[in-house]
């Protein structure tokens, strides 16, 4: 048995085989017999590009760097790790950052970064992002909803419908990097933010994991994706790596690499290793509160590991 | 609601309940919590059987869990054989997204209306029999999947019911509180809430530390008025036996059952499992 793998897009109305309505068969397919597109996708429209994408060009024609923190897996560090990488990046002032996160259902961005009260205002130029600091904008669905506890039931259209606005009517400003937080897995959001920085390129992709199979099973799976679609990968972090006991400072493995973890990872596939960051409660507390581990604890293990992969990112990206 | 027949109610007649394992934040334990739930369940009589599917369609983990990984689906005139993962007996039947794909590294890169579509063939192809429970692993989030699922189980609503996973950390109760959310937009009983990854006992000194944070779970139950269900804490063995794979134990039907037996958070799931009995009981 196999599972058909088509990226194509599919309207929520589709008969069973739809075709997707930008392939070569829309309205043309035997199982477009009777479907309420037929005529639309016949006529060749639904293959002409997203009229969103020429503004996405134009808003994203002054943001120099644009890169994809990415993991398969949920809750291995991918927004963690997003902020520490854009603090580490606006610790320079004359660097600007700006944090895009495109988890939908689960916004952490506001509550790591400690502005999970603010809102999003609109002006003429568009969308207002929430500022950190001065060289750091942050856009995230959390500023938009009453109260932190609504949830968003959303299926694959509204969430891609979002994706595109915060890409082009968000006024991001010039940006020298514009940093993307995904949601675990590989669909919707994922194919909507490939598809709508296509023109404007992306230039890399970050892939988190903690060290056990069941993580690295679902980066083998992002791996792939990037592969499908053509998304470079600047590599690897293992995060969770390890802890050290903070009274006996004995080392320990709470996710055992029972396969080799992020290291083996690399190796069988050819993408670098990053680096490894340990676990150190002082990260998941400081994302709690809402402040910058890397400031907090510069003594920490944790934190060395981290700047010195944000150094090696830099060093890929030739910056 | 109106009990319309439809082929998912008629092939899930005769399943007694169906209990799905939300969470709102990935990585939480949903599927490691699934997983000892199916086992306690099983393990609760000698006749009870268990069903465990696994929506998370674009990051299934219950195959490795329950270490057949390397299984695939047959087809029967009745409808998709389960993997049965627990030998000759075949009580506890398992259902993935991940026994479909012809390599483990393989990604499954759909939208909604695919995700949709399987979810709906899982719930009314597979062949899943007589089932005392159903328990249904799913991805993070509020989305497609969850109201495939509400959707599609609507014909059975008054045999659903969830458990909500958190971990202390205040950016998962967030999440579980928008879980929460939802399971009330959806009028689905919650059976209660189970605080995972709830300290860490270093195995050089003993010492505990709370590696993301406690209490919170506690806490989030008193004020919504939800059943605390219990704690587990970062239990490095049962990761050790859900992360492992196939072993080859010849002397036994079920060597992942007994591998699990003997870790702590075994001990401390029958607690967990007799609320969550209780709670079923009360609904």
């Amino acid at each position: 048995m196999t599972v058909g793998l088509d990226p194509k897009s599919i309207p929520s109305n589709a008969p069973e085989h739809c075709p997707g309505t930008e392939s070569e068969q829309a309205g043309k397919s035997d199982a477009c017999a009777g479907c309420d597109n037929k005529d639309v996708c016949a006529s060749g429209a639904t293959k002409l590009p997203d009229p969103a994408l020429p503004f996405i060009k134009e808003r994203m024609s002054t943001v120099k760097r644009k890169i994809l923190i990415l993991s398969g897996k949920g809750g291995v560090g991918k927004s963690t790790f997003t902020a520490q990488l854009g603090w580490a990046f606006a610790a320079d002032e004359d660097t600007q950052t700006g944090i895009m996160d495109l988890d939908i259902c689960g916004p952490s961005i506001p509550t790591i970064l400690g502005i999970a009260s603010e809102q999003v205002h609109s002006s003429s130029s568009g969308w207002s992002p929430v500022y950190v600091q001065d060289n750091m904008a942050v856009m995230s669905v959390g500023f938009m909803l009453p109260t932190s506890k609504d949830a968003i039931m959303w299926r694959g259209p509204k969430k891609n419908g979002l994706i595109s606005q915060f890409l082009k009517d968000v006024d991001w400003g010039t940006l020298d990097y514009l940093l993307v937080d995904t949601p675990p897995g590989t669909s919707d959001e994922h194919l909507s933010i490939v598809q709508y920085l296509k023109d404007s390129g992306i230039d890399g992709a970050v892939l988190i994991t903690t060290p056990q199979e069941v993580a690295l099973q679902d980066v083998r799976r992002e791996i792939d994706f990037c592969r499908k679609v053509g998304i470079r990968i600047l590599g690897l972090v293992e995060n969770m790596s390890g802890f050290v006991c903070p009274s006996c400072k004995g080392e320990s493995q709470i996710f055992k690499p029972s396969t080799g973890g992020a290291k083996r990872l690399a190796e069988e596939t050819g993408i670098e290793l990053l680096g490894a960051v340990p676990l150190d409660p002082r990260i998941g507390m400081s994302a709690d509160y809402g402040i910058s581990f890397l400031d907090e604890y510069p003594d920490s293990p944790a934190t060395t590991a981290y700047l010195d992969i944000i150094d090696r990112i830099k060093d890929i990206l030739g910056d | 609601m109106a009990t319309q027949e439809t082929a998912v109610t008629r092939r899930l007649q005769n399943v007694k309940h169906v209990i799905l394992v939300l969470a709102g934040k990935g990585g939480v334990g949903k599927s490691s919590v699934s997983t000892q739930l199916a086992l306690n369940l099983y393990n609760s009589s000698s006749t009870a059987r268990v069903g465990i599917l696994d929506v998370d369609l674009t990051g299934p983990s219950i195959p490795r869990m329950f270490g057949v990984d390397n299984h695939g689906v047959h087809q029967s005139s009745s409808g998709w054989v389960p993997v049965y993962v627990d030998g000759p007996s075949a009580r506890l039947a398992c259902m993935s997204v991940g026994f479909l794909l012809k390599n483990k590294g393989d990604s499954v890169v759909w939208r909604g209306p695919k995700k949709n579509g399987m979810i709906r063939q899982f719930l009314s192809d597979v062949r899943w029999g007589d089932l005392d429970y159903l328990v249904i692993d799913t991805p993070p989030g509020t989305s497609d999947e969850h109201l495939s699922l509400m959707e599609h189980l609507a014909g059975i609503h008054s045999r659903l019911s969830a458990v909500i996973v958190t971990t202390p950390q205040a950016v998962a109760l967030m999440d579980a509180m928008k879980c929460l959310s939802f399971t009330r937009a959806v009028n689905l009983p919650v059976l209660g809430l189970i605080e995972n990854m709830s300290g860490y006992v270093c195995p050089c000194c003993g010492e505990i530390s709370n590696v993301f944070s406690t209490g919170g779970g506690v806490e989030m139950a008193r004020k919504e008025e939800l059943r605390f269900l219990g704690t587990l804490p970062v239990d490095t063995e049962l990761v050790s036996v859900l992360d492992g794979g196939q072993t080859d134990e010849e002397n036994s039907a079920f060597p992942l059952l007994e591998r699990y037996s003997k870790t702590p958070s075994a001990k401390l799931f029958q607690e967990i499992l007799k609320a969550v009995l209780d709670s079923l009981v009360a609904k």
